[in-house]
């Protein structure tokens, strides 16, 4: 009987899989350093949550050939202008809110989650809000009573009331709004935003 | 046990866990299909139980008990097959017994707070009792923590069974991938505000379980039946086990990319994502050669003639679920258009129920077999009508409902996604299209057909083999004996 070639041989083949496995883990754990950093709170790409004191506009970018957040000036959430800390603490509240209340599933978060109800990657920048004037306000009452501030464009699908507060409510809304400032590549693309100053 | 004639008490030690395991998961499917037609009957009616069990309940329970009942089956799938891989007896069968009951006693109180208690508000307290609200990982904190434990306690098990008695190929491939996926389910175990980092974590467990760590366990349990169903010999079950770890480590691991398009992390993703990925295919590709390959060669002739069917349905269902629908959505100039849509439940249907129901049902029929005393299951099987029509409604039914999700996909992705740009007026704009809700509606009807092989299958596994007559015992006995191992 002939030998079986090394090419065939089973230590050849687990060899090459130990390889392989182990430089595909080095080079994703070095990315992953990376990465990290880039999404921080605070680079370029994720912004810090003191970012909701600033207007957000979503706009085309010739050069990258997509749609890429745009910082403005200054306007503060809900009036109150917001340290760092702050900010922080209440877009954590938010954050914490969407997850014991199950948003994620029916809704999509960056375009991740459940396809029951809209992508709220951009809900802050949504045309559904009429006017930045009431904006916020639309929002927060929305949130605490979806059964009677709904739209449902002509179908009965409708957000349930999930029982949350004014205080949740308003964290929501800031994660909301700093959400809306992550770079997310033209995610999601042709977003037709509501009118805001200094548009141009 | 005796009314439904299973052979329970002479079973070996893993054997008799193993079975446990599989009975909890079957359990679990059937709720996991219960739940999913509740969920698609929102779509259709969306008053359905409106504030007392909501869309998100309702689908949070699909899924958790659809991963749960698959890292059932996994268990008990290497519990069966680990004593005769290392040819000695389970080491602490005892101390596994334990952690099924705890394992299955946490479950049930998961699964009560989440139908009864549903949401809290929102601080630590909620993510720590009630739910975490991150999707397929939504357990509880605490539950988190019981599952690492029962899970430890389970390779300690695998670990030490094999050092005891004989180390195989098959069983460092499965040690090692063992450890992975445990360390992985940590990636899951933290909190923080920033959703970018958030899911950029939650990706490890998500994908680098399903598309990388379970398709080698997979790979494992598949190389193993080969050997049992077929008599294929070591060497070559071996040997490609080992390619199809290149491959899948050496395309999984960076694949992981393709969920790093759109969620804050760097444009070089854009680049590796969509490359790794787009290679993915390749060892399902192999794995559908190596199983068909092995299967012609011996003729398509073993005495399981319902589990060999379902090894090949996850062959191709591995194949076509996983390699041809991911691939379909993997690039980033198409995602851009599907990410988050129907299509994406398009192809998570697919690919769970080909990649993973199916392994898990071929292992149960292997199991099923030994319980009614290793009676013959090939063509003198009575009533083989019944794990056929199992086996085609089943099939045809999520087939269906891919279909009809692939249909809904497509045009919110062009309704939505493209032309309205993803608004909450353009998200509507998309789901009342006419031809996005009749991919609802047949989704629906295709469902049912999936619940009503499920219940075949159920009947089936609790009749099979019972009405095997003497004689036919009698003359596969006396094959097997004369060294003519296989019957068509
Ligand atoms: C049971 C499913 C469900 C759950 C849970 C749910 N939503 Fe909704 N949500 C909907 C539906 C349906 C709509 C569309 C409502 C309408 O048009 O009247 C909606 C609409 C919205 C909108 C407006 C849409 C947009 O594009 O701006 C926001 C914002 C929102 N939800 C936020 C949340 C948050 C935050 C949570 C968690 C605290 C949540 N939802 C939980 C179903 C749900
Ligand atoms: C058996 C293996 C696989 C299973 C079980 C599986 C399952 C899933 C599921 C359930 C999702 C949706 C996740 C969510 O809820 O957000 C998903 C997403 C995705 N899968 Fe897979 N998958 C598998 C293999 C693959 C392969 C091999 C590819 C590529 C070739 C792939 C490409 C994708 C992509 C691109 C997405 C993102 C969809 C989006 O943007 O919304 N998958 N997968
Ligand atoms: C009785 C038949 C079934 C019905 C009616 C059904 C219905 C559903 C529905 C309505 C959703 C929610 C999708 C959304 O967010 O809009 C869902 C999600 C899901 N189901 Fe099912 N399902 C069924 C069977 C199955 C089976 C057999 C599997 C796999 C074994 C499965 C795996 C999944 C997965 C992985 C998701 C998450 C998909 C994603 O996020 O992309 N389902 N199902
Ligand atoms: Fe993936």
């Amino acid at each position: 009987m002939n030998k079986t070639p090394w090419w065939a041989s089973e230590s050849f083949w687990r060899k090459v899989a130990v390889w392989i496995t182990g430089g595909m883990l080095v080079i994703l754990i070095f990315l992953t350093f990376d990465t990290v950093k880039k999404i921080t709170a605070g680079s370029s790409r994720v912004p810090a949550y003191s970012v909701i004191n600033k207007r957000i506009y979503y706009r085309f970018n010739p050069e990258r050939g997509f749609m890429e957040p745009v910082i403005g000036d200054d306007a503060p959430l809900f009036g109150k202008m917001l340290s760092e800390e702050e900010a922080e603490k209440l877009v954590s509240l938010g954050k914490m809110t969407i997850q014991a209340k199950n948003c994620m599933n029916c809704h999509t978060l960056l375009g991740n989650g459940a396809y029951y109800a809209p992508d709220l990657t951009k809900a802050w920048l949504d045309q559904g809000w009429g006017a930045e004037s009431v904006r916020e306000n639309m929002m927060v009452s929305f949130l605490m009573d979806p059964k009677t501030n709904g739209r449902g464009y002509g179908t009965m699908r409708r957000m349930p009331n999930l029982g949350i507060t004014e205080e949740e409510a308003h964290g929501i809304v800031a994660f909301l709004k700093w959400m809306s400032s992550i770079d997310t590549n033209g995610f999601p693309n042709n977003f037709k935003t509501i009118p805001q100053e200094g548009d141009q | 046990m005796s009314l439904l004639k299973f052979d329970y008490s002479s079973l070996t030690p893993g054997k008799k866990l193993a079975v446990k395991y599989f009975i909890v998961a079957i359990i679990l499917f059937g709720a996991q299909l219960l739940f999913g037609l509740i969920a698609g009957a929102q779509y259709l009616v969306p008053g359905l139980f409106y504030n007392k069990l909501d869309f998100n309940v309702v689908r949070m329970v699909h899924i958790n008990a659809m991963v749960i009942w698959m890292l059932y089956g996994f268990i008990g799938s290497v519990y069966w097959l680990i004593e005769d891989e290392a040819q000695t007896e389970l080491v602490g069968y005892k101390l596994g017994n334990l952690a099924f009951w705890i394992f299955t006693l946490a479950v049930a109180v998961v699964v009560v707070v989440y139908l009864f208690i549903q949401i809290g508000p929102g601080n630590q307290t909620s993510l720590w009792l009630i739910n975490e609200g991150r999707e397929y990982i939504e357990a509880p904190r605490w539950a988190d923590i019981g599952i690492v434990v029962c899970v430890l306690i389970f390779f300690y098990n695998v670990a030490a069974t094999f050092m005891k008695g004989r180390w195989t190929g098959i069983a460092g491939v499965l040690v090692l991938d063992l450890v992975a996926l445990a360390g992985l389910y940590l990636a899951g175990m933290f909190y923080t505000p920033n959703i970018s980092v958030d899911q950029y974590w939650w990706w490890w467990v998500i994908h680098l379980w399903v598309e990388a760590t379970w398709e080698v366990l997979v790979g494992c349990i598949m190389a193993w039946s080969l050997m049992q169903v077929l008599g294929t010999p070591r060497k070559i079950v071996q040997t490609w086990l080992y390619i199809e770890v290149a491959l899948m480590f050496g395309s999984g691991i960076l694949g992981l990319g393709h969920h790093y398009f759109w969620i804050g992390t760097p444009e070089y993703w854009l680049t590796i994502g969509g490359f790794f990925s787009a290679l993915e295919p390749v060892p399902l590709v192999a794995m559908v050669v190596h199983a068909v390959y092995d299967a012609g060669k011996h003729d398509f002739k073993n005495r399981n003639h319902p589990a060999m069917a379902w090894l090949i349905a996850h062959a191709f269902g591995n194949f076509f679920g996983a390699g041809v629908w991911g691939f379909m959505h993997t690039l980033p100039q198409i995602n851009l258009y599907t990410h988050g849509t129907q299509w994406s439940a398009s192809h998570g249907h697919l690919a769970f129920f080909g990649a993973y129901a199916s392994i898990n049902i071929a292992m149960w029929y292997i199991a099923v077999q030994k319980l009614r005393g290793d009676v013959p299951f090939d063509s003198r099987l009575p009533h083989a009508w019944r794990w056929k029509s199992a086996l085609a409604l089943l099939n045809i039914g999520v087939l269906g409902m891919t279909m009809a999700l692939l249909i809904s996909g497509y045009e919110q992705s062009f309704i939505e996604r493209a032309i309205e740009g993803s608004t909450w007026a353009g998200y509507f704009k998309a789901q009342t299209a006419k031809w996005f809700m009749q991919g609802m509606w047949w989704r629906q009807v295709f469902g049912y057909a999936t619940a009503l092989g499920y219940v075949l299958l159920v009947w089936d596994l609790m009749t099979i083999g019972k009405d095997v007559p003497q004689s036919v015992i009698e003359a596969d006995r006396k094959e097997r004996l004369h060294g003519q191992k296989t019957r068509g």
